[in-house]
């Protein structure tokens, strides 16, 4: 492991203070410390934040939640009025990792979880994201959990999260605090960037930036499901998921909000799969339609290419259980 | 008089002392007697001993598959705070580990670099974390070369290896005419991924060398006995200037029968700098420098005639391994003896690749063998219209079909007959795709299990000392397995004492030689060590006594014999010791000895997705004498772990750009966690095999794994009607086959 500093700021002000190059906050540390062991990352200075008041889940005015960056995945989706108003979320929380990484990590964390795939991980081979412009060992390897959607020549790695899908599938924000002090609003649907040809820029946080919250809207009426498909029964990142919450009005399709995960390089939403189910009366042949626009630029590489039929029936099926 | 008792297997021992002794505790499910230590941490695993003076070694691998190696230059990182130096050995470091029970030295010398992560250079630092980063960023020049990294694009180049334990290839009578003449036949491949055993402890050596040029090893290895000489040739040094001491190990199941690549540079690195050296693997340097099971490719052709019997098997493989390493996975070790029928053909081709070393995994053969031959069993079962154990108790042979010996015991059958009993076998719908609960379609599955029984040259001494507490040594080691708790129960049980008052003391080659762990040897051969010195410590006690050791009673730490009663303290002066030592002999020969066993598996696959769940698991074995119902029943219940992951989740993926591994960690290697492991159930049938050894108990550490991953292929069949022949069975293998969503 490199060298380097560590800090222990006691307020988030002091803890934007720390900005510099080679900086990285630490909370729980369970994808940090991996790639640090394994110089995938190699910081100069960690900020320790996990100490900082931000490990609380408040009622807002608007009717959702405001809930700190450092609240643990575990005591997210235990929270009741997760459990019963934002069901996705919880399950989505309880379907990622195992229970003792659950316990260590954090909202804000779990966000910004980077890419499981193989050769990002592994210092001996090219990766664009790891070391720009070294080439993509994905392309043309093997990629069975990488990404069929938003990819570039430079990257096809997915965004491995689970939570992060639940929190795009319920219009989350996320609250930062920048360097200079102000308090900025970034919705989750800006939050995530694509590769093109820059595949180690993730987000659009600037450095230094601290995410502090993130807030959920008031919950919606209807039905709520997370489906993981892996290839165990836990511990595995998902080969396709599936954020779904959908209501019903007198037989036809009232609102839908429908979140991917394993597909892109972010957690997926696609508005005009939503639209096209709107107004419409459940039937398989909308659900097909759905999955048809969704999937309709998703692009194998291989040995993920199983992935674009996977994601048509597991959509199909997720449709049909959330509008029964 | 002789203090060694010793017995080679000329024999059958018909009656054993473990069958009259009083102490009552052999076979008993006593707890380990080492848990406590293991469960508080005090049990000193190899990379744990605090050694004064030590430096950290971080081992550096190649980023290249094949070529050769120009300059380690030591100075790119001897500026990192912490560095001690750079260590490399151009000729003396492993190429790769050796296979297990060798007596020579692995493949020495690391300039030609034949796999992608092979260990060219060891970097010392005063904490591991300068040397990790050291380690890391080191240069290391090259010239690529050309390599063998596709599996596929080389298996039309063979070669025909040399024996290990069966001959590479056997003929007997014309599978060719028998398949041309058959009533109904089966001709069908099958593939299995390269695999590793990944256990939880990784490869780790400690090396102290002292004033007068002796070295100790704490190094986790499963045969400290052959495994000291394999070093001691290595490092060019006489055996008795070698010391391995490994009293636990946190898992081999094959990886740690033969030295590897780190124990000798750590010795070497010790050595030149004049400071003991620990070298740990990470967790990717186990995946990418020890072992793998080879990668299978397997044609399975089984022909019956009109009367539905067994007129002929084929089961030809192909395997791969590294250049001249000739070690072969013996896939049809067990087809062999497992199945009838006079026309047989049983071929192993080796296909030589740039790909890390290939050698024992749990159950070599047999384990990813039946995965094959007991799938095309079930497929040729449901052309005929059969059920499969009815097909069984019609072809069971009644001798070895090969070599026309008569089975020590074979009790395939009734294992099959209970196993049903308590499975509900009978509730199964043969006509696949019937049975539904909501989203997940239902199906059962049947596969039998064979493993070779194996005995080998062991030692050990008992002792008996002034407080009338005995003492178990040998170099026998205990992997996880049981071995103290087994080995203290038979001691206890000979020479009666209850379990506490036996101490074992194991895993140092300074004690009596031992065959150590591995191919279910170890419970066999040091068991029957341990017996044969408490036989002679009985004769011993006897004689004190005045009796005849036939009329001597031993229990709860007394001698009885004609109406007196002394305690074994009083009776034994000082203190007695008998070195007990067994050697395999004509039984080997005269009888076919195996361990027989009945997996039955119900699963469930979703229709949507083709996600395949175990619900549940049934094995019922027959191993011999069972020593510990609670360590053999685990054993068990490992193996049968190991053949979830096996048939539907474990895929050792090689980059055919340059024979890296890609999946080279355990988050993305997926052995099964506990959500995938159902309720299994165990039973064993009595049985005790007096052909076998003089304790009467058989291998039973890989019984549990072989034929398992068949019996929930075959599930998945009897769910799905998909036949998936290309192992691991996942989601993307069963989605087209699926039914429409």
């Amino acid at each position: 492991m490199k060298t380097f500093t560590y800090e222990k700021p006691a307020s988030v002000e002091e803890a934007v203070g720390f900005v510099g190059e080679g900086t990285r906050f630490i909370a729980g540390g369970t994808n940090l410390l991996d790639l640090m062991k394994l110089q995938v990352e190699t910081p100069d200075k960690l900020v320790d934040i996990s100490r900082l008041n931000l490990a609380k889940i408040e009622d807002t005015d608007a009717g959702g939640l405001l809930i700190g960056a450092l609240v643990p995945n575990s005591d997210l989706a235990a929270d009741t009025r997760v459990r019963e108003k934002y069901e996705v979320l919880s399950r989505a929380l309880l379907a990622g990792a195992s229970g003792q990484l659950r316990n260590k990590a954090t909202t804000g964390g779990n966000l910004l979880q980077r890419t499981r795939c193989y050769y990002f991980y592994d210092p001996a081979m090219p990766c664009n994201k790891r070391a720009p412009g070294s080439g993509c060992s994905a392309i043309g390897g093997y990629n069975r959990i990488l990404a069929i959607l938003g990819t570039s020549e430079s990257c096809i790695a997915t965004h491995p999260g689970d939570m992060p899908v639940a929190m795009r599938a319920l219009d989350a924000t996320i609250i930062t605090l920048t360097p200079g002090g102000d308090r900025r609003r970034i919705s989750i649907h800006d939050f995530y960037r694509l590769p093109g040809d820059t595949p180690e820029i993730e987000t659009v946080l600037e450095p230094g930036e601290l995410i502090t919250h993130v807030e959920l809207p008031a919950p919606v009426a209807g039905k709520q499901l997370y489906r993981k498909v892996r290839d165990r029964a836990s511990y595995a990142f998902a080969l396709v998921s599936v954020a779904g919450l959908v209501s019903i009005e007198n037989g036809t399709i009232a609102t839908a909000q429908l979140a991917f995960g394993g597909l892109g390089p972010m957690p997926w939403r696609d508005s005009r799969v939503e639209e096209s189910l709107i107004g419409k009366a459940p039937s398989d042949e909308i659900f097909a339609a759905a999955a048809d626009i969704l999937l309709a630029n998703a692009q194998g590489y291989g040995s993920n290419d199983f992935k674009i039929p996977l994601m048509k029936r597991t959509l199909i099926a997720c449709l049909r259980e959330l509008t029964a | 008089m002789s203090n060694t008792n010793s017995l080679k297997m000329d024999k059958p021992v018909p009656a054993s002392l473990l069958d009259s002794g009083s102490q009552g505790i052999i076979g008993r499910p006593l707890d380990r007697k080492e848990g406590p230590l293991k469960v508080t941490g005090q049990a000193t695993y190899s990379a744990e001993y605090q050694i004064p003076n030590l430096a950290y070694g971080y081992l550096v691998g190649t980023k290249f598959g094949r070529g050769k190696v120009t300059n380690v230059d030591a100075d790119s990182v001897r500026a990192i705070p912490g560095v001690i130096d750079v260590v490399t050995d151009f000729k003396t470091f492993l190429q790769n580990s050796q296979q297990g029970g060798e007596t020579s030295a692995p493949t020495q010398g690391v300039q030609d670099v034949h796999y992608f992560g092979e260990i060219v250079a060891i970097v010392l630092a005063e904490s591991y974390e300068a040397a990790r980063d050291a380690g890391i960023r080191i240069k290391v020049e090259y010239e690529e070369a050309e390599g063998r990294f596709d599996f596929e694009a080389h298996k039309d180049e063979t070669t025909k290896p040399p024996p290990n334990n069966i001959p590479a290839h056997f003929k007997q009578g014309d599978v060719e005419k028998a398949m041309a003449d058959a009533a109904t036949s089966v001709d069908v491949t099958y593939t299995t991924p390269s695999q590793n055993s990944s256990a939880m402890e990784p490869h780790a050596s400690i090396a102290v060398w002292d004033e007068d040029g002796a070295l100790t090893l704490y190094g986790s290895y499963q045969m400290p006995t052959s495994d000291k000489t394999q070093l001691a040739k290595s490092l060019g040094v006489k055996d008795k200037k070698v010391r391995i001491i490994a009293p636990y190990i946190g898992g081999g199941f094959g990886s740690k029968l033969g030295i590897a690549p780190e124990s000798v540079a750590a010795a070497v690195a010790a050595k030149q700098l004049g400071r003991p050296v620990k070298a740990v693997m990470t967790r990717p340097q186990v995946f990418e420098t020890t072992v793998r099971r080879s990668n299978t490719e397997q044609r399975v052709r089984f022909s019956v005639d009109g009367e539905g019997k067994l007129t002929g098997v084929g089961h030809e493989t192909l395997t791969s391994n590294l250049p001249g390493e000739g070690f072969f996975e013996p896939t049809g070790i067990g087809t062999h003896f497992a199945y009838s029928g006079e026309n047989r053909l049983i071929n192993h081709d080796l296909v030589e690749l740039d790909w890390l070393l290939s050698g024992s995994m749990r159950a070599p053969g047999e384990a990813v063998g039946m995965m094959a031959t007991e799938a095309a069993l079930d497929e040729l079962c449901h052309k005929l219209g059969v059920d499969p154990i009815d097909f069984w108790k019609q072809n069971e042979p009644s001798e070895d079909p090969e070599e026309k010996i008569p089975f020590s015991t074979r009790q395939l059958v009734r294992c099959l007959e209970e196993g049903a009993e308590s499975f509900g076998w009978s509730k199964r719908n043969a006509t696949p795709g019937q049975v539904r609960d909501g989203e997940w379609m239902i199906g059962m599955g049947v596969a039998a299990a064979v493993r070779t029984n194996m005995l080998m040259e062991s030692s050990a001494k008992v002792a008996i000392d002034a407080n009338g507490r005995a003492t178990v040594s040998s170099a026998m080691t205990d992997i996880g397995t049981g071995s103290y708790t087994i080995l203290g129960q038979i001691a206890g049980e000979l020479l009666g004492l209850p379990l506490d008052q036996v101490s074992v003391v194991l895993g140092d080659t300074d004690l009596p030689d031992a065959a150590g762990s591995g191919g279910s040897w170890g419970a066999g051969s040091s068991g029957s060590a341990v017996y044969l010195a408490c036989e002679m410590l009985r004769e011993k006690l006897a004689k004190a006594m005045g009796c005849d050791p036939e009329t001597l009673t031993l229990k709860d730490g007394q001698a009885i014999a004609d109406n007196r009663q002394v305690s074994l303290g009083s009776l034994v002066g000082d203190g007695i010791e008998a070195i007990g030592s067994i050697a395999p002999g004509k039984m080997e020969k005269d009888r076919k000895q195996s361990s027989y066993g009945a997996h039955f598996v119900e699963v469930g696959v979703n229709a949507t997705t083709g996600e395949v769940r175990v619900r549940r698991m049934l094995g019922v074995f027959a191993a011999g004498r069972i020593l510990n119902a609670k360590t053999a029943r685990s054993q068990c219940l490992g193996g049968m772990t190991f053949g979830i992951g096996a048939a539907l989740t474990e895929d050792l993926v090689h980059d055919p750009r340059n024979g890296k591994l890609v999946n080279h960690d355990l988050g993305e290697y997926h052995v099964p966690v506990n959500a995938d492991v159902p309720q299994i159930e165990v039973h064993f049938l009595e049985e005790r095999d007096q052909f076998a050894n003089p304790i009467h108990a058989k291998g039973i550490g890989e019984l549990g794994i072989s034929g398992c991953g068949a019996a929930i292929g075959n599930a998945v069949f009897n769910a799905t009607g998909i036949r998936v022949r290309d192992y691991p069975i996942t989601v993307d293998k069963l989605l087209d086959q699926l039914p429409p969503v």
